[in-house]
């Protein structure tokens, strides 16, 4: 009995050592000496400033403004925010994106509170993307575009919502069509192997490009 | 169809894992050199040093097996709360968090060391680095190991002959009724099966994006102008025991639906093959440890008939899409570029097939990690994790606990047999009887009276109330599912049943849901530890009993029809003891098209 109380205690000690100390340390050695870009966060770099990290999406709408100029606000007293029709958007968050507080919505499959959230998402959707694609219903919006991810940050969307959002891209920045839908292609992940997860399109990286061949382009920013 | 051929390609990978890492676990349980010895050969002679273990340590009767998991499990509960309450002192805490309240840390520490996981917490807003390392990190190892040890004991029990001889010894010198030594079996877990395999894992899984750092978090200026904070730690080193251990806890709220924990296909591919990876090899390490690997192949092929089915069942559910979907106007059905059906509380990159396939086997496993929100699958969806539960976390099961749990309805699926065709039960020549019976019984109750009771007690005095988020039906699929999961060491949940409310989200001003912390967590413990007691003592009966030679009055427990039987005896129970719960939550959901 005595032996047995005596052994556990030098057990967990001698365990919290190698299993709490040594193994997570050596991974951390190895990782930032082997892979210090994805240990560290993935992270996206512009103008050597760091915007975000390619894993994590991030919010691409901006405060709504009244007639002065001063930014609206909703009810609860925080800024009313509208999407920013120069940029793709990405999938609906209950978090507002944040990546340092995570949260699932959940919304359970047959409360009134979950159709009112996907309606009120598809609504916002169709309002953005309607006006460049006169014959857009609520039928036709793909799920993805709809729904709440589960992360609050998915860093993609789906490529039939990137299509959509591609009309509205297009004429905003005044991009041929054919740019838009191979810039959408070049940051398309396919599933690894042909079978492995499904395909997305990174919205971070994809903005980007989209700010960089604005540029390059000469069209209006 | 790619779906169909994800799931395909990990029961092949499931099924080639099986052989080599069983044969490779029951030589390292025989204390035989393998292939790693001269590597971590030093490192299993100093922890052996460190504990005082002298050659390879007393071959220990049932008692003093069950004995020393418990003061070990009992000294790692108090180290653990101790690192949990004393959070503000540490190092690592680059987000200046305090501790937890006593409440939720006694669920959270009670849910560590019985390899549950359930997180009434969430992973950044209210733990350090250093304890989410040196706190959460160690039990997820160490309870794994418990549980790998406890089912070698088991093994052991059956394997070996009355007189203390026979396959399956530790490597030292048995003695009758000796079902081999905690200690000697506790460093040789950790240190021949779970470090190098986890460390690998650790490595692999940052390949893909996964963090590993202790820098804390950053703030940046958006592309769009805003502000986002980005939380780092040391992710990978967790996540790979999170899974390879079947633990589940998420360093994130959002466990492996975060990126920075599962960014990418190949990432949650590998994931649930870590799941797998060791309740699959088991199946293996039992069979040759006994003698007989036909064995180890059936009771392998009970568990994925199971599994199959259930995976079928939640992919076609999920893919069909919600009734509240539906009810907005959406159209959930599958075409170029979109995947269809529900994706509430999905991530794109996993799309209908990757999380329910998923979903399925972090729940008929006992991890819980999960990459999407349960509380938004469908109705029939979510009585797939209900099922995986309610059968008692034997499909797979846990690292140890699925196979000794397994082998309860082995034995029970024995008597029944063996009354059905009038034939002294025996398992491997051994005699079933009246103690081996009645302790397997009590291994095959204790789960639905646990869950049941802590369920009826939330729902029916009202003090589970505050703890619920949703309405209808569903608030009651949340109650029932909290005390499902806990009730079987998983602790995934549908997360809108809460115990720790955090208004300022951190740990300032947090307070818990007391009731629902000490229901759960004493749920927990009860769970883990009784069974534990029941099957060492049955080992420790079968292993004083002579083996008889088969004879033709031998009901053979190797066969297609002994499969069929030992399904049929877990359904039955699962489904006698649960489906009037399954009936009041999802059943009523998916049989309706009215919103609550």
């Amino acid at each position: 009995m005595r032996k047995d109380i005596v052994t556990s205690l030098i057990a967990v000690v001698a365990f919290t050592l190698l299993l709490g100390l040594a193994y997570p340390l050596a991974v951390t050695g190895i990782s930032q000496a082997v892979l210090n870009d994805q240990a560290d966060g993935s992270k996206i770099v512009r103008d050597g400033k760091v915007v975000g990290s390619k894993l994590i999406a991030q919010d691409f709408r901006k405060p709504v403004l009244d007639a002065d100029g001063k930014p609206k606000q909703d009810a609860d007293g925080n800024p009313l925010l509208a999407p920013d029709p120069r940029y793709f958007q990405p999938r609906p968050s209950v978090t507002g994106y944040a990546a340092n507080a995570t949260a699932f919505s959940n919304l359970g499959p047959n409360n009134v509170a979950t159709r009112d959230a996907i309606a009120a998402n598809a609504k916002a959707y169709l309002d953005l993307e309607k006006p460049y694609d006169p014959t857009l219903t609520v039928a036709r919006i793909p799920v993805d575009a709809a729904t709440n991810s589960a992360s609050g940050v998915d860093p993609q969307i789906s490529e039939a919502n990137a299509r959509i959002q591609a009309r509205r891209i297009a004429a905003v920045r005044h991009l041929p069509a054919d740019r838009v839908r191979q810039l959408i292609e070049d940051h398309t992940d396919g599933r690894a192997l042909g079978i492995l997860g499904e395909p997305g399109v990174n919205v971070l990286e994809l903005n980007l490009a989209l700010d960089r061949a604005t540029t390059t382009d000469g069209a209006t920013r | 169809m790619s779906g169909w051929l994800q799931f395909a390609l990990l029961l092949a990978l499931v099924v080639a894992i099986v052989r080599p890492l069983g044969g490779y676990m029951a030589r390292v349980f025989a204390g035989e050199r393998v292939f790693l010895t001269p590597v971590l050969g030093p490192l299993e002679r100093v922890m052996r040093t460190a504990l005082r273990v002298r050659g390879d340590g007393l071959d220990q009767s049932w008692k003093q097996y069950a004995r020393s998991v418990i003061f070990f499990s009992l000294a790692s509960w108090l180290l653990l709360y101790l690192v949990l309450r004393t959070q503000g002192a540490h190092p690592w805490n680059p987000s200046d968090l305090a501790s937890a309240p006593w409440d939720v840390s006694f669920n959270t520490t009670s849910s560590f060391v019985t390899n549950t996981n359930w997180q009434y917490y969430a992973g950044e807003t209210t733990m350090s680095n250093f304890s989410q390392m040196a706190g959460l990190t160690v039990q997820n190892f160490v309870s794994a190991a418990v549980g790998i040890c406890v089912v070698i004991a088991v093994i052991r029990g059956i394997a070996r002959r009355g007189d203390g001889t026979g396959a399956g010894g530790g490597g030292g010198k048995q003695s009758p009724g000796g079902l081999g030594n905690f200690w000697v079996d506790l460093v040789r877990t950790v240190v021949y099966v779970l470090l190098p395999i986890a460390t690998i894992g650790a490595l692999l899984l940052v390949t893909q994006g996964v963090l590993q750092t202790l820098g804390g978090p950053i703030t940046v200026g958006t592309v769009a102008g805003g502000e986002q904070t980005l939380s780092f730690g040391p992710v990978a080193s967790q996540e790979a025991i999170k899974l390879l251990g079947t633990n589940g806890g998420g360093f994130f709220n959002v466990n492996s639906a975060m990126p920075f924990e599962n960014p990418t296909g190949i990432s949650n591919f590998f994931e649930m093959l870590l799941v797998l990876a060791i309740p699959a090899a088991l199946t293996g390490t039992y069979g040759r440890m006994v003698g007989n690997r036909r064995q180890g192949w059936a009771i392998f092929g009970a568990m994925v008939a199971m599994f199959i089915a259930l995976v079928v069942v939640i992919t076609l559910a999920e893919g069909h899409g919600s009734v509240a979907q539906h009810a907005a106007g959406l159209h959930t059905g599958a075409f170029d570029g979109s995947t269809g059906g529900n994706m509430e509380g999905k991530e794109q990159r996993f799309g209908i097939a990757g999380s329910g396939l998923f979903d399925t086997v972090t729940t008929v496993t006992s991890t819980g990690a999960v990459n999407s929100g349960f509380e938004s699958l469908t109705g029939i969806g979510s009585l797939v994790p209900m099922i995986g539960l309610g059968t008692s976390e034997v499909i797979f099961g846990g690292v140890g606990s699925g196979l000794y749990g397994m082998l309860l309805f082995v034995i029970l699926a024995v008597f029944i047999g063996g009354l059905m065709v009038g034939r002294t039960p025996e398992l491997h020549g051994k005699k079933i009887e009246a103690r081996e019976v009645k302790l397997a019984m009590l291994g095959a109750l204790y789960m639905p009276f646990a869950v049941l009771t802590t369920t009826a007690l939330a729902v029916g005095t009202g003090h589970g109330r505050k703890s619920i988020f949703s309405s209808g039906p569903q608030s009651f699929s949340e109650s029932f599912y909290a005390y499902l999961s806990q009730g079987n060491n998983n602790g995934s949940a549908f997360a809108g049943y809460t115990g720790y409310v955090q208004p300022n989200g951190n740990n300032d001003g947090a307070f818990g849901i007391t009731f629902a912390d000490l229901l759960g967590g004493l749920s927990m413990l009860f769970v883990r530890f009784f069974p534990i007691l029941v099957v060492l003592a049955i080992a420790g009966s079968l292993a004083r009993k002579r083996v008889a030679p088969p004879g033709p009055g031998t009901l053979r427990t190797d066969t297609p029809t002994f499969v069929v039987l030992l399904i049929g005896v877990i359904v039955l129970v699962g489904a006698l003891t649960f489906f009037p719960a399954f009936l009041l939550g999802p059943v009523v959901q998916s049989l309706t098209t009215s919103l609550f």
